[in-house]
């Protein structure tokens, strides 16, 4: 399955700019959280968002999903403007996240937690008369669902945890499953909030396969969130360095890490 | 034949206990009652334990999976009896209103009552989207009140105003078999609703809804589906209970019978229908048989004992004595028992701690002081740092 959506891809499609954010912000009252965000993502880019505590990350991602509608300036998906869009309908159009403060289905299982994600897909259409009357097209649907959700489970090694309750998971395949859960939605832009957060070291590095994995094998541009520099540094293709809402820096993540300004928001001084 | 018998094998049987259980009081109540007939006060008492099942399991959706809270759910009812008696009462007087056409009536009166509790919970399923929690009870609390004073004033010629509207009958006989029919229903349209990709959803709702959304989740359609199913058999219920009664008045509808199909819904386990079952039917089993002991200077006692037994029930309804006591005896438990007597290691409750494997102080003291050597191929190397963590 992996591999049949990586054969869709259009040659030298490494220029095609993905995400594209015009002079992107929001205000709250008087504070203004992200202010002329521009960010441009190429197609297969891991693109990395970093900046101190309370730099406006996280609010650009609420933004880019439609938890907040921005106060001024677009974005703009494979080149449609979907500023302004709800929640579901940006989720719809190609564009899933993950959360700083893990947000599972806490009550369900495994399985299930991913077969939510698949809901939407349109090979998995069943309206809810066809599923009350048990028709034959819901065993189907239910069937390829269960059977979608393992393979994407077998990716992050979580099949053997499929039948368990979500919340007894340990804190590393959570996010693990976030990911997967995230995926399942088919989505043409991944936005990932901290995936790396309170995993060890093993697991960070896992995970960093993991990513890779999903970007050559799922044809995906990635977009994250990470204050780990070391994962930073050897995931991302390109970041933007934000503070107090405005970039600092951007570009190629090593010469945008060497910026004495980052350093300064950093390190202070 | 051979196919069928193993088809029959892999059905899991644990989720369709319910449908076997119901269907076998209502043929044994049924036979019970067309062959040699019953005492009305069991016709009664069968005629409320269904009504009972009914709202409790709808309502079960609203607030167990979907995991708003209704305080409306007799307003429901109280338009689908209203409704649904009134149309019953009218066809009664014309040519339907034959003698054969007893059943054909209370379908239609069914089908108008559903629909009209159901359009009432689309309307109030729409401030559901955006209120949340005890603002939207208190929403639903208001409609139900709305919905009875508006019967209440009703005048006399449609609704019967305060008098009450006169309502079509049914032989007893068979009015309670059509009310255990209409549980089989809903549970089969609740439960296949639940165990579907759209049952996922809702659930999904209840347990993240920001997480929901960012899934691609219609929130707004999900919330209003679970309403209006909820409503539509409230309504059927509604109708069930006009038939039962000779006269209803809109005062039956008020909040307090709002809160005890919530106390059924909660006794019963959020998010368990055959929990709300067993409490449903506990419940109206209790209420009908303390207002059948307690006459006279005693029926003041009723609610003050129907409140204690409550009380009671659930503080001891986790008891780890009566938990164990459920495990053990459990009919899951027994028939399991009966078709397989091998001892099945799923069938071990994860709770249930085997100390005989629990490491004791000085075994603990053992593997934390061992010295751990450090490997070269570093496949080790977090291990080693946990376990350094721990000591």
């Amino acid at each position: 399955m992996a591999k049949e959506t990586k054969g869709n891809d259009g040659v030298g499609s490494s220029d095609q700019i993905v995400l594209e954010t015009r002079n992107l912000g929001i205000t709250f009252g008087g504070l203004k959280a992200a202010q002329n965000v521009n960010i441009k993502i190429k197609k297969n880019q891991i693109y990395g968002l970093i900046g101190p505590n309370g730099a406006g990350k996280t609010t650009i991602f609420n933004l880019l999903t439609g938890v907040y509608k921005p106060t001024s300036g677009t974005f703009y998906l494979n080149g449609e403007d979907l500023t302004g869009y709800s929640q579901e309908k940006i989720n719809h159009k190609g564009i899933a996240r993950t959360f700083q403060n893990i947000r599972l289905f806490n009550n369900m299982t495994v399985v299930r937690n991913v077969m939510v994600g698949l809901h939407n897909q349109p090979e998995f259409k069943c309206n809810e008369l066809v599923s009350i009357l048990r028709l034959p097209r819901h065993f189907k649907v239910e069937k390829a669902m269960r059977q979608r959700a393992k393979d994407l489970l077998k990716i992050f090694d979580l099949e053997d945890e499929r039948n368990n309750l979500a919340c007894n998971l340990p804190y590393g395949k959570q996010r693990k499953l976030e990911i997967a859960r995230a995926l399942a939605t088919n989505p043409k832009l991944l936005l990932l909030d901290e995936p790396a957060a309170g995993m060890n070291p093993n697991e960070t590095e896992d995970l960093v396969k993991t990513i890779k994995y999903i970007r050559d094998n799922f044809d995906m541009t990635i977009l994250l969130i990470e204050h780990d520099m070391k994962f930073v540094a050897g995931l991302c293709d390109e970041i933007t360095v934000l503070n107090f809402g405005t970039v600092l820096a951007e570009g190629d993540t090593k010469t945008a890490l060497n910026n004495p300004e980052v350093i300064k928001a950093y390190i202070g001084g | 034949m051979g196919s069928f018998v193993k088809g029959l094998k892999k059905v899991k049987w644990k989720n369709y206990i319910n449908y076997v259980a119901i269907g076998i009081v209502t043929i044994v109540f049924g036979v019970l009652s067309i062959g040699s007939g019953l005492p009305s006060s069991t016709l009664y008492l069968l005629e409320k334990i269904a009504i009972s099942i009914i709202l409790a399991a709808s309502l079960s959706l609203v607030v167990g999976f979907l995991g708003e809270l209704s305080l409306g759910h007799a307003g429901f009812m109280c338009v689908g009896a209203y409704l649904g008696g009134k149309i019953a009462a009218m066809l009664a007087k014309t040519a339907l209103g034959g003698v054969g056409n007893g059943i054909l009536v209370l379908v239609i009166a069914l089908i108008v009552g559903g629909a009209c509790a159901g359009a009432c919970g689309f309307i109030v399923g729409l401030p559901a989207l955006r209120l949340k929690g005890d603002y939207l009870a208190i929403v639903t609390l208001a409609f139900g009140e709305i919905v009875k004073v508006i019967f209440q004033n009703s005048s006399a010629e449609t609704f019967g105003g305060p008098i009450g509207l006169t309502t079509p009958r049914l032989d007893k006989k068979y009015l309670f078999i059509i009310g255990f029919i209409l549980i089989l229903v809903t549970l089969a349209v609740l439960q296949n609703f639940i165990r579907s990709k759209h049952g996922r959803a809702i659930t999904a709702i209840r347990d993240n809804e920001i997480a929901a959304k960012a899934m691609g989740i219609n929130v707004t359609k999900y919330k209003l589906i679970g309403f209006v199913i909820a409503a539509i058999f409230a309504g059927f219920a509604g109708v069930i209970f006009s038939y039962s009664q000779n006269n209803i008045s809109s005062a039956t509808f008020d909040y307090n019978y709002s809160i005890e199909i919530l106390v059924m819904v909660v006794l019963g386990g959020m998010g368990n229908i055959n929990g709300s079952i067993i409490s449903a039917t506990l419940i109206t089993f209790l209420n009908v048989q303390l207002q059948n002991v307690l006459k006279g200077d005693l029926a003041v006692l009723k609610d003050l004992l129907y409140a204690l037994i409550l009380i009671v029930i659930v503080i001891y309804n986790n008891a780890p004595k009566l938990k164990n006591f459920r495990d053990k005896y459990s009919i899951g438990n027994l028939l399991q028992k009966i078709i397989k007597k091998k001892h099945d290691p799923s069938n071990v409750r994860d709770d249930a701690a085997r100390w005989d494997v629990v490491p004791t102080k000085i075994s603990m003291d053992e593997v934390l002081s061992t010295d751990i050597v450090v490997d070269d191929t570093g496949d080790n190397s977090a291990d080693v740092g946990e376990r350094r963590g721990a000591k």
